[in-house]
């Protein structure tokens, strides 16, 4: 059977760098940090004390009260996402079939902040079980594609899809799958993180992945100098709206781009360390490009993984240089996280959006706060630092890894 | 009003999202309130919270209006 062309017609971002795709996309052009001291909860006697919040959520703002406080942050960012999107793609119940609108929609981790709150009620009382008839339904990952499909009356396909911090282009790529397969005319994608909490930042805290950088918040996310010490927790979300070329054109959609294609390895190596030799990374950037039909050199913008630990980011260069041989030189690479922080679960959709920003205007977000040169790096490699450069975009790649050794890649392309 | 009666309007008004004028004694939780059957459960775990008590499952099945909360905790509240 003949496989659609889907092309990405909506885009919805909440981010610790604005609330909006435009404040967003503003952020990263400008190089701005959203790294600041932890507001959520009293992190004194963490290591850590900052993160990537999203500033000043309210979510009454965007959400009826009551509606608000049965569903968790990160749904909470999801339906706000979902509202945006839905917007900017012009879709309503008079242009499509809602039976062919589908929601797949990741989270890294789900509702970590409620199973804290209630497991902590729990654990302060006489040992009678008092749980809100609310966590489990509040707590569970795929609760956020349930709900965005409730709020906007969606009934296509509906799930979650889960690979830590690669979940949510793993999501953009069944969406993709999805509907080039003709399952679908629409799909809302993409994902929602939101762990600035005492368990999320601890946990991360004791597997010594996290910046301890507390003198200097704005400066700690610096993926590829010398002196990286861990990721920047992030939190926030993204959405795509992918829905099949005949769709759009038929009713008219705005395009933005499209999407070429996207692969999924494992590194069958170790539960979160990288493989020394990137090739999880390596057979996904070269399973994306296949599938993408597309050469290496077609490539002029990669928006890496790039997390700012020590081993991950060298692992993801060697990748790169043993997929794009020569023409690696030719690259834009950056690591927008140095603006975000690592939003997790939600990395992969606003990462995807950066893409698809990218190809749009034909500039390359950059990675901020370098400021030394890391010996075992090649010098040659352009990784975009400390300013954004304007240059024609034809297609961009981003790579996002989870802990499991998940690997996931996709391409997003110029559409003509 | 009693006491109880004004503290059980407080949290039906702040757990459900009711105008405060909408939660007379007559209203029923499901019916009337928009409560679903979460709701009703998470209602009664209020009740008891607030007025340090246990409410039976089987007697939380009979409170179904505000107007029986407010009956059942004057009976009951400590």
């Amino acid at each position: 059977m003949d496989l659609k062309r889907v092309v990405v017609t909506g885009i919805g971002a909440l981010t610790p760098l604005g609330k909006t795709l435009d404040e967003y996309w503003e952020g990263l052009t400008n190089g701005v940090s959203g790294a600041d001291f932890i507001k959520q909860f009293d992190c004194s006697k963490f290591k850590t004390r900052f993160a990537c919040e999203v500033k000043e959520f309210d979510a009454t703002t965007y959400l009826d009260k009551k509606e608000a406080r049965k569903i968790d942050r990160f749904t909470q960012f999801a339906l706000v996402v979902s509202d945006q999107a839905v917007k900017d793609a012009g879709i309503s119940k008079d242009n499509v079939d809602v039976d062919r609108v589908g929601v797949i929609f990741a989270s890294g981790i789900g509702g970590l902040i409620t199973f804290q709150e209630e497991v902590v009620n729990f654990a302060n009382g006489d040992g009678t079980p008092r749980f809100n008839p609310f966590f489990i339904p509040k707590m569970i990952l795929d609760i956020a594609a349930g709900q965005i499909s409730m709020r906007h009356g969606f009934r296509g396909p509906n799930f979650a899809v889960v690979s830590a911090c690669a979940s949510s282009t793993n999501a953009i790529i069944d969406a993709y799958d999805n509907i080039r397969l003709g399952k679908a005319d629409i799909i809302l994608t993409g994902g929602s993180e939101a762990v600035v909490s005492a368990a999320g930042v601890g946990g991360f805290n004791a597997m010594k992945a996290l910046s301890e950088r507390n003198d200097d918040p704005a400066t700690a996310s610096r993926p590829f100098d010398k002196d990286r010490d861990g990721f920047v927790m992030g939190e926030g979300a993204g959405m795509l709206v992918l829905e099949s070329l005949e769709h759009a054109l038929k009713r008219g959609a705005k395009i933005y781009c499209e999407i070429a294609g996207g692969g999924a390895t494992a590194d069958a190596h170790h539960i979160t360390a990288p493989h020394p030799e990137g090739l999880g990374a390596k057979n996904v950037m070269t399973a994306a490009l296949k599938d993408a039909g597309l050469q290496a050199s077609d490539i002029d913008y990669i928006n890496v993984h790039g997390t700012s630990t020590p081993l991950g980011d060298i692992a993801e260069t060697k990748a790169i240089m043993s997929v794009f041989g020569e023409h690696a030189y030719n690259l834009n690479i950056s690591s927008t996280k140095s603006m975000t922080g690592h939003c997790l679960g939600a990395a992969g959709a606003l990462e995807a959006i950066a893409c698809v920003m990218s190809v749009v205007h034909d500039i390359v977000p950059p990675t901020i706060n370098h400021f030394t040169d890391d010996p075992e790096l090649d010098p040659k490699l352009n990784f975009t630092f400390n300013k954004a450069q304007k240059r024609t975009v034809r297609a961009a790649l981003s790579n996002t890894f989870g802990f499991g050794g998940h690997n996931a890649s996709v391409i997003v392309k110029k559409y003509s | 009003m009693s006491d109880i009666a004004a503290r059980v309007k407080k949290i039906i008004v702040d757990k459900l999202g009711v105008e405060e004028s909408e939660v007379n004694p007559e209203a029923s939780f499901t019916n009337d309130l928009g409560a679903d059957s979460l709701d009703t459960v998470e209602l009664i775990m209020e009740f008891e919270k607030e007025f340090n008590i246990s409410i039976p499952d089987e007697q939380a099945e009979t409170i179904t209006t505000v107007g029986q909360a407010v009956t059942y905790l004057e009976e009951h509240a400590k």
